[in-house]
């Protein structure tokens, strides 16, 4: 980098930074999602949650927000498109602590022609109330199956259920083909 | 039979399935990386106990954690003991929570719903 590559990306850094700053982010990655991943993250999490001293109901459902939302990516997220930052398994991750609730925020990108399905289910899910929730988890349970990949359909009916609030998610169009799919699950701190 | 033992981990919950002592537990915590991997051999070793069962069976969870791929598993191994019940063999499930766990306590209700077999809650201290 010749100097003034340098200073650019120095004021990248700390631009970079602040801007965490202010948005409160605890914990931001991209990349591939493994189980080594998610199991660093969510000891990492509970720890910085523990030495916060959060209540223990928060910490429980912020870990089982990012389980589900990591394993949701590792065995979701779809690899084609260009080649530039899209590989199977991979997304962005992040976790935010405001002062009244905890945000956890997925991306990762999709086939367009998932967008329907996906948004028809998110959007069904958003619609239940607590006993509408239990009642679609149960059936799923029961009559899902394990996908290949060993999901069990199951991922946001939980997050919805264990955060008490709606999902929100965004779609942005990438090409054609495919679009980036944003997903936050919050959770509230004074529960 | 053969003796099932697994040490828990981090994501792995500690498993004993023991005919002769008569102890059928599953405790800890479950977010194996490969949910139908991990959970094969418990499904298999029921299969073949139910041939030849104890006159009664209590088989208890005390899970603090499972995701929701574990949970689809879980509901493997109680229909097991459905069937096991009702071949007419004596089973009771008890479902161990923290008292203070809800979510906990709810999952073993829903379950309670869904399998017919005799379920018993019980709530501990940590």
């Amino acid at each position: 980098m010749d100097k003034s590559n340098v200073k650019g990306f120095l004021e990248f850094v700390y631009d970079f930074y602040r801007s965490m700053k202010a948005h409160e982010i605890t914990l931001v990655y991209e990349g591939e999602i493994t189980h080594q991943i998610t199991k660093a993250f969510t000891s990492l999490t509970e720890s910085n949650m523990a030495k916060e001293s959060e209540a223990n109901s928060v910490q429980k459902k912020v870990f089982h927000v990012m389980v589900e939302c990591l394993q949701n990516i590792s065995k979701h997220a779809d690899s084609f498109g260009s080649d530039d930052f899209l590989f199977a398994g991979r997304g962005i991750f992040m976790v935010s602590k405001g002062k009244n609730d905890y945000h956890v925020t997925t991306g990762n990108v999709i086939e367009n022609d998932k967008i329907e399905e996906l948004t028809e289910m998110l959007n069904h899910i958003n619609s239940l109330d607590k006993d509408g929730l239990k009642q679609l988890y149960k059936n799923q349970m029961k009559e899902g199956r394990l996908s290949e990949k060993g999901g069990a359909g199951l991922g946001f009916i939980d997050i919805a259920r264990k955060t008490g609030n709606k999902l929100e998610f965004h779609f942005l169009p990438i090409d054609e083909g495919s679009s980036f799919f944003l997903l936050t699950s919050s959770v509230s701190r004074n529960a | 039979m053969e003796v099932i033992k697994i040490k828990g981990t981090d994501d792995t919950p500690t498993i004993i399935l023991d005919k002769d002592s008569g102890i059928f537990e599953i405790s800890g915590r479950s977010l194996p990386e490969d949910v139908s991997t991990f959970y094969e051999p418990i499904l298999n070793w029921l299969d073949d106990y139910q041939e030849e069962a104890n006159d009664q069976t209590v088989f208890s969870f005390k899970l603090v954690y499972f995701n929701t791929a574990s949970s689809k598993l879980i509901l493997d191994i109680l229909m097991k003991l459905e069937e096991m019940h009702e071949n007419g063999k004596n089973v009771l499930i008890k479902w161990y929570f923290p008292e203070d766990d809800e979510d906990m306590e709810e999952a073993g209700e829903e379950y309670a719903d869904i399998v017919d077999v005799p379920f018993e809650q019980v709530s501990y201290t940590l």
